[in-house]
């Protein structure tokens, strides 16, 4: 980054930027709490993650607020106006996945707090953990301004999906093993839903933060785990 | 680091002294100047012309003084407008560098102004200058600095890294004032000072033993059932019966054969958990471990009718690692290609980059790319029906995961259908840079 003559703009932008890192920290936590409640089946931290998702949308306001700010007093050109243009962007990328951990955890109440098929509660997480060193390591890589990172995160979505499909047959089976099963597994189906929708917001961070350091959109051709065959087996089943 | 060192310095007094001095000295020469002039063009008397050289120059040293309050108001300013931010004094820095945990000092507007070894090891993306979130983005822990500064009272807190391994730490806060007067008491502190500890380890044994009652009960459950089943009927029906006393025995045998295996597995795996954080240090010979494992698995192969081939080691390759743990690591890979690779086992060393790669290749049936992301979940199961029948217990990947993981290496599956799978471990050469520096 280049330095500004104005050294309370070289600030304003900083500031900006660690905002988003801490937007970025209370949607890890937010995750985390989630995932920690489903597995523990505690209402308790599922009640405080939906109430500390407020918070969240508010720090995305003032992210908002303050851009709109820089732009009106600074009138930023390429890399600022980038800069400033990706905050908002990635600030609602963050505010989406708050939203989405915060119905994981609104589930959780629904579920009351009963985990019934152990193993498979293994398996959601296991793909939380997943989206979560995504979403670590796309925030670390818009802190350092890392193509290359950010880059990497991109490539390593296809693990997310490719342990979805996984996780959605192994569902199934449960729903057709037992009826009773179908409630809890259909609760689960969405969180796993969720988690995985994460991990696109991670991308689109990832793609944000390419765009700000070099200015050019990134192409889009993301080698992906066949669509197409992923639909066949949710219809199929 | 030196302590000298204060880079991006925003409001350094040093030039405003300099600008103003110079203007003082250009404004006495001007007065000299209109003075000389005075006495020679218009005879004006010596003494007057001093005194009001005297009278202007005085002047411009009070306005001088006059300025330095102006000066003097980084910290509130900081405050106020986010505009002066003050750096702390060499006395602060030298307490910092002087603790021998993590410690970091930010300023009330929550950026980094300095920190020590310990907390630049723990945490490589701190810089100064910096907001704090950029380099730890706990919400927890921001909130706690604010706290401070509003409040002005010390503060602690406790969080829980998942990523990239579960690890707690506690951070103790507490309010800085320079200079440290007491005389108004409602001054906001200039800066705060962050000391971090790690929990981990005590954390972790409470958990462990949560986790191994847990675990355990639960996986022992179903052979002990078994056992006590055939109990009943050896009691009871059978109790005569020669021929089958024989086969249940033989049954009861063979589960508790397995419950054994599984606890010493679970055992460990919470081994290897508990020290999941800290990097082993020692020099070990991959090639004299992988020998030994040869001779290890040996007689399991030969019962099996399978032939083990081992190449890539003419020469030692030293990396960095634990011996134990490294022969626990590929005895699991290699009596799982015996269990369900065929009749050939390939083990290959060779070098990567800076980094040691093993590979262990089987021609067995190969694992269905569904279960790959998996495999290395605790009790996951690629093959439900027949991993009982061959004495698995579903933990063997999940402790070379770990262990890999602790290495700060890689475990790589790539597997095919109907052609055997490869599991690969890359493990950081003695010496040599960290395999996951960039995930």
């Amino acid at each position: 980054m280049t330095n500004h003559t104005v050294v309370a703009y070289d600030q304003e932008l900083k500031e900006l930027a660690g905002r988003i890192a801490e937007m970025g920290g209370m949607a890890e936590g937010l995750v985390a709490d989630a995932i920690g409640a489903l597995v523990r089946g505690d209402t308790g931290l599922a009640q405080r993650v939906i109430l500390s998702d407020a918070r969240l949308d508010r720090l995305q306001r003032t992210v908002e607020e303050q851009a709109i700010t820089i732009i009106a007093r600074r009138q930023p050109m390429a890399s600022d106006l980038r800069q400033i243009f990706v905050a908002m962007r990635v600030s609602g990328d963050l505010e989406r996945v708050g939203d989405l951990a915060k119905s994981i955890a609104k589930r959780v109440i629904a579920m009351g707090g009963q985990v019934q098929v152990k193993s498979i509660v293994i398996g959601v997480e296991h793909l939380a953990d997943i989206a979560l060193e995504q979403l670590k390591a796309v925030l670390d890589a818009f802190t350092a301004r890392d193509v290359e990172a950010a880059m990497a995160v991109r490539e390593r979505d296809e693990q997310i999906d490719a342990l979805y499909t996984s996780l959605f047959r192994e569902l199934l089976t449960y729903m057709m093993e037992d009826p009773r099963n179908i409630t809890f597994c259909t609760h689960l189906l969405f969180c796993a839903k969720n988690i995985e929708r994460m991990g696109d917001h991670a991308t689109n961070v990832a793609e944000a933060v390419a765009y700000m350091v070099t200015g050019e959109v990134v192409s889009d051709d993301r080698p992906k785990v066949n669509d197409a065959e992923q639909m066949k087996l949710e219809g199929d089943a | 680091m030196s302590l000298e060192d204060t880079p991006e310095e925003i409001a350094t007094p040093a030039p405003a002294v300099g600008r103003i001095s110079a203007r003082a000295v250009l404004f006495t020469l001007v007065a000299v100047a209109l003075a000389v002039a005075a006495i020679t063009l218009y005879a004006v008397p010596v003494w007057a012309a001093v005194t009001v050289v005297v009278l202007l120059v005085a002047l411009g040293f009070f306005a001088r003084s006059g300025e330095e309050p102006a000066r003097r108001r980084p910290a509130s300013a900081a405050r106020a407008g986010g505009r002066r931010r003050p750096w702390p004094d060499l006395g602060v820095k030298i307490v910092v560098e002087a603790i021998d945990e993590p410690c970091i000092v930010v300023d009330a507007g929550g950026a980094v102004r300095w920190f020590n070894r310990e907390a630049a090891s723990r945490v490589p993306t701190l810089k100064r200058g910096d907001p704090l979130s950029f380099a730890i983005r706990v919400t927890a822990l921001l909130d706690a600095v604010d706290t401070v500064v509003a409040l002005g009272r010390s503060e602690t807190i406790e969080w829980l890294d998942k990523v990239p391994t579960e690890r707690w730490s506690q951070a103790h806060f507490a309010p800085l004032y320079v200079p440290p007067n007491a005389a108004d008491g409602d001054r906001p502190p200039d800066f705060v000072m962050i000391r971090i500890e790690d929990l981990t380890e005590a954390r972790r044994l409470e958990r462990m033993r949560a986790d191994f009652v847990a675990n355990a009960s639960h996986e022992l459950r179903t052979p002990l059932a078994a056992v006590t089943g055939f109990i009943e009927t050896l009691q009871g029906p059978a109790r005569d019966d020669a021929r089958a006393r024989e086969r249940f025995l033989a049954v009861m045998a063979e589960q508790t054969a397995r419950m054994k295996r599984l606890i010493d597995d679970l055992l460990s795996l919470s081994r290897v958990e508990m020290r999941a954080h800290l990097r082993p240090e020692a020099r070990v010979d991959l090639c004299e471990v992988l020998s030994h494992v040869v001779d290890l698995v040996g007689p399991a192969a030969r019962a099996q009718e399978a032939r083990v081939e081992f190449s890539g080691c003419d020469a030692p390759r030293a990396v960095r690692g634990d011996r134990d743990e490294l022969i626990q690591v590929f005895t699991n890979l290699v009596e799982n290609a015996v269990k369900y690779g065929g009749d050939r086992i390939e083990i290959t060393a060779r070098d990567e980059g800076g980094h040691v790669a093993v590979a262990v290749r089987d021609h067995g049936d190969g694992i269905d790319p569904v279960h790959l992301p998996r495999l290395t979940e605790r009790f996951y199961r690629a093959h439900a029906e027949t991993s009982g029948a061959k004495r698995g217990t579903g933990l063997g990947l999940a402790i070379v995961k770990h262990i890999v993981n602790r290495h700060g290496g890689r475990l790589d599956i790539v597997s095919r259908l109907g052609e055997g799978s490869t599991f690969t471990v890359v493990l950081d050469r003695w010496g040599g840079g960290e395999v996951n520096k960039k995930q």
